[in-house]
């Protein structure tokens, strides 16, 4: 019995041993952006790493969720004469909630990855140690140009996807399934709000950039500098990065839109 | 890959995201349509709302001029309070009824409205209670087997009656 509660009592000091390091890694993390911004070259080039280099996978998934969305969407609207709507329904799923988790969830696949295998290798070869002893911070040099460079690709990503979505459902329910052009946009445009719905989903997409970005960067800081260590990282980093994604979802819908 | 073509690379990369942000508001939703425009405050009371919600249109003639602002009830009245943001340059008589429609079979409940005779017209504030409930299927239904069993007469009409209409 007292061996249970003694495993319970050092579960619980050990997850907050870990918050608790995250939380020294996330401060350290901000109070390097500043320096950072002073080099804006660095910011940019990590844009162009971490969002041009995912844009081709986002536009593709992102027409094909649209184009499977129209499809089964026609097939259980049709039923009910009200085919029009579908629109409206991609619209709201896309803006609101698959645009920014799909979007999260590939981007911890194409880029958190990445950025845990790029910062693990760099500490594995003490590239990081090194730098250190240049006296160059490689927290204000590495991670927070990458840290400044995901959360500001996220959005753009995810608004990408979704009107890439919205595209390949007009595609596929007008010019494919011929449903009526007008209605298909005039039901989806008095359907949609822009500071509700697209407005909570761009929030929703910087959150998520957020957390991708933080937990791939902690994870490659702290993977142990052994080839084992970064595969581990790597790893984590897309479980802990989905499923953060996934649950703060939840949590953020259930703020922004539990009124109907 | 040099300095010069990375940033224009993640220039397109931004412009692009630009252009998704105004598509998104522009084409897939209402800016700019309607949301835009002023828009003054009637207060409506109504027995019974149905399933009105907010941000339901007001439509007259099927137009839409405004949107339910907010709904509560009124503790003392015990009356559906329905509040209607109409577009400023749209203007109805005082005496104008407010009637909460079906839009199709299935579809939406929304507000219509249908213009009065009076001169004066209703501005932002004012209160109206011309107002006609939204149709409950169960009270349709009750009155039917009501006027059904009124209508066969004779035997037990009241018995009838009272089983229907709860």
């Amino acid at each position: 019995m007292s061996v249970l509660v003694g495993r319970l009592g050092s579960g619980a000091i050990e997850l907050l041993r870990i918050l608790g390091h995250h939380a020294f890694f996330f401060a350290e993390l901000i109070r390097a952006c500043p320096a950072a911004l002073r080099r804006p070259y660095l910011v940019v080039a990590q844009i162009h790493a971490i969002g041009n280099r995912s844009l081709i996978i986002i536009v593709a998934s992102g027409m094909a969720v649209g184009f499977v969305l129209a499809l089964q969407m026609y097939y259980a609207l049709v039923t009910y004469g009200a085919s029009e709507s579908l629109g409206l329904i991609v619209n709201l799923s896309l803006t609101r909630e698959l645009g920014p988790v799909v979007t999260a969830l590939l981007f911890a696949g194409r880029a958190g990855t990445s950025l845990t295998a790029e910062i693990g290798l760099m500490k594995a070869g003490e590239q990081l140690a090194a730098m250190d002893m240049m006296a160059i911070d490689p927290k204000s040099r590495v991670l927070a140009p990458r840290f400044l460079g995901g959360i500001v690709s996220m959005p753009i990503l995810a608004v990408l996807f979704s009107s890439v979505g919205i595209l390949g459902a007009y595609v596929v329910a007008v010019l494919l399934i011929g449903v009526d052009a007008g209605n298909f946009w005039s039901i989806m445009q008095s359907g949609v709000d822009v500071k509700r719905d697209i407005g909570n989903g761009v929030i929703k997409s910087v959150v998520f950039g957020f957390i991708c970005t933080f937990v791939a960067l902690y994870q490659g800081y702290e993977a142990d500098a052994t080839p084992e260590g970064v595969a581990n990282g790597t790893t984590r980093t897309v479980v802990i990065a989905s499923l953060g994604v996934l649950i703060s979802d939840f949590v953020l819908t259930a703020l922004m839109f539990s009124t109907p | 890959m040099g300095k010069k073509s990375v940033e224009t690379f993640v220039g397109i990369f931004v412009l692009l995201g630009m252009l998704g942000i105004v598509f998104l508001a522009l084409k897939a939703a209402n800016l700019g349509s309607f949301s835009a425009g002023e828009t003054y405050a009637v207060t409506a009371y109504f027995d019974n709302i149905g399933a009105l919600k907010v941000r339901a249109p007001v439509r007259s003639a099927g137009v839409t001029v405004g949107r339910v602002a907010s709904i509560r009830l009124d503790p003392k009245l015990y009356q559906g309070v329905v509040q209607l943001d109409i577009q400023k340059d749209v203007q109805f008589p005082t005496d104008s009824s407010f009637r909460i429609l079906t839009s199709g079979l299935l579809g939406d409940q929304y507000v219509g409205v249908e213009p009065g005779a009076q001169e004066k017209m209703l501005v932002g504030g004012d209160q109206t209670k011309q107002t006609q409930s939204a149709v409950v299927l169960e009270s349709l239904i009750s009155q039917f087997l009501f006027s059904k069993a009124a209508d066969a007469g004779g035997t037990s009409p009241p018995a009838a009656a009272s089983g229907a209409k709860k």
